[in-house]
């Protein structure tokens, strides 16, 4: 009788302590201030030190940003990259898990494709710009495929290695339980493989801000990419500080986003970031 | 019984249900150039409780996977009512060691529901379903939580709910309890005595603990060690239920089956060039 109750008291999912969680919230928040004012400081003597044809000092490009910002350059730039990279990175999620689940799931499909995504995925996108504005113009469409084409590979990578460390015994139980090859696919593998999705999709993320700036050499008139580059030739270095800082604010504004809508609704499947 | 248990008073949901006769004829189990399981052959009657009982790694596990259908022998057949099994099948109820089988993201419901929605059923069928055989497990409180959320004993008894929710006719177990604390899993061998009592099916049992034999076993089959495992004999349990292991005639056996096991063992060390005391 005594011991019944040793295994029907649930261990209980530690849940977050409210007051807990606050303090070491704020400390968070604290350091990162700290950090941030340390880096504008050691910016500063860079700046004194090598003088503003060289380094824009943090006051001279809070300034041109407060230009850009006002004749509405800064946000259109900041929408047009936006919309590239979400197009882009979004298409690749579309495509790379599909495909990623059947690489890791049916051998054939497997052994037919993985040269091509070992060939390419050495590939960096900057090779293929001149490529895609023959290609596909000089519109939107050149960009949003080179997003797309340093998207793709890496969620389709991180999908196949989550199916292929799905385990065995869900896949046996399933079996046993008379779920068909569909229904194992849809019903287990994908499901397990969503934590693996996840990081492919960040992953994917990173690599579209680093694609968009080459994306942008040629023929864009309007995005941050394009601001650095057109910068240059006017040799606005202010303006160089303004689109790299602004590239770097919205990658983390992005990725934080990311991994809290990601952790909030996909809790289930075992994602925590 | 637990508390749980005396809450929710048990119904006899396969009430009728009977078991398949298992027949194992002449097995023969090879991954490759590794000879697993060599000639085995049991006659397994309809409702029976079989225990395989073996040293750790002797094929134990190996021949009921070939039983569930997730591994072809290389020779011989198996039959389920004169049937062959040719792979996976719902009349072959599988419980893992490890309740990594459970579907984390599912509730405790959905997972007990699984079976029932893949033949088809309807919604408020699988709920029925579900609840029945978590209401036989002691577990209906538990519905809405998730795998990560309950206990290893809770967990697996979640497992044997999911498999009997199928209504399969053989449920086969690989050493279901071995992941769990001492007290909880005699709580769970008296479960299992019960739960077999009430759901009827044939079931095979895999483990390595005597003691868990002699008190759910039918008849225990030892197997010899590893590889080529084989079956070395073949004990009947005459003992009234429910059993006390330290009964005087359960002693005896245990006493025969230590030595049949301890012979195996003492022969897989030796293979493994482990010279032992009483050998010099």
């Amino acid at each position: 009788m005594t011991t019944a109750t040793l295994d029907t008291a649930p261990k209980q999912r530690v849940e977050r302590r409210p007051a807990g969680a606050a303090r070491l919230g704020l400390r968070t928040a604290g350091l990162y201030v700290v950090s941030v004012l340390l880096g504008i400081g050691v910016w500063q003597l860079l700046a004194m030190h090598y003088g503003p044809s060289l380094v824009a000092s943090p006051r001279e490009t809070l300034s041109a940003a407060g230009d850009l910002a006002a004749d509405g350059t800064l946000t259109n730039s900041v929408i047009a990259s936006a919309r590239r990279i979400l197009i882009g990175w979004g298409l690749g999620l579309l495509v790379g898990v599909p495909v990623g689940l059947l690489i890791g799931q049916i051998r054939i499909v497997r052994q037919l494709l993985e040269p091509y995504i070992e060939f390419f995925r050495f590939i960096p996108p900057v090779a293929f710009v001149t490529l895609a504005v023959v290609w596909l113009g000089i519109g939107e469409s050149s960009k949003v495929v080179l997003i797309f084409y340093t998207s793709v590979f890496i969620v389709i990578l991180n999908t196949s290695a989550g199916v292929m460390a799905v385990s065995e015994s869900k896949l046996r139980a399933a079996a046993s339980l008379g779920a068909g090859r569909r229904q194992i696919l849809t019903g287990i593998v994908l499901p397990s493989t969503v934590p693996h999705i996840v990081t492919g999709a960040r992953l994917a993320m990173g690599n579209s801000f680093l694609t968009i700036v080459s994306a942008e050499i040629v023929a864009a008139q309007v995005g941050l990419g394009s601001l650095i580059w057109t910068s240059r030739n006017y040799g606005r270095i202010d303006w160089v500080f303004v689109g790299i800082i602004t590239l770097g604010i919205l990658g983390f504004v992005f990725d934080r986003v990311l991994r809290i809508v990601a952790s909030r609704v996909l809790r289930r499947y075992g994602v925590k970031l | 019984m637990t508390k749980a248990m005396e809450a929710e008073p048990t119904r006899a949901p396969a009430a009728g249900r009977r078991g398949a006769a298992v027949r194992v004829e002449g097995v023969d189990i090879r991954f490759g150039s590794f000879h697993a399981v060599r000639d085995v052959s049991l006659d397994i009657a309809a409702g029976e409780f079989l225990c395989l009982l073996g040293p750790s790694g002797c094929g134990k596990s190996t021949l009921l996977s070939a039983l569930a259908g997730f591994v072809a022998p290389h020779d011989g057949s198996l039959t389920v009512d004169g049937a062959p099994v040719t792979g996976p099948d719902p009349e072959l109820g599988m419980v893992f060691q490890s309740s990594e089988a459970l579907f984390d993201w599912l509730t405790v419901r959905q997972n007990v529901a699984f079976g029932p929605r893949m033949r088809g059923s309807s919604r408020a069928e699988q709920s029925a379903l579900a609840d029945e055989y978590l209401g036989l497990v002691g577990l209906r409180h538990c519905a809405d939580k998730f795998p990560g959320q309950l206990s290893g004993g809770m967990r697996q008894r979640v497992q044997i709910a999911r498999v009997l929710a199928n209504r399969p006719s053989v449920v086969l177990m690989d050493e279901p309890f071995g992941a769990l604390d001492a007290q909880t899993r005699q709580v769970m061998q008296e479960e299992m005595d019960r739960i077999r009592r009430v759901s009827g099916c044939t079931v095979v049992f895999v483990t390595h603990d005597i003691d868990e034999a002699i008190l759910l076993a039918d008849r225990i089959a030892v197997m010899t060690a590893g590889p080529a495992a084989s079956i070395k004999s073949v004990y009947p349990v005459d003992l009234p239920r429910p059993r006390d292991v330290t009964e005087p005639s359960a002693a005896e056996l245990r006493h025969r089956l230590r030595q049949d096991i301890g012979e195996e063992v003492r022969k897989a060390l030796r293979d493994q060039g482990l010279a032992l005391e009483e050998d010099l």
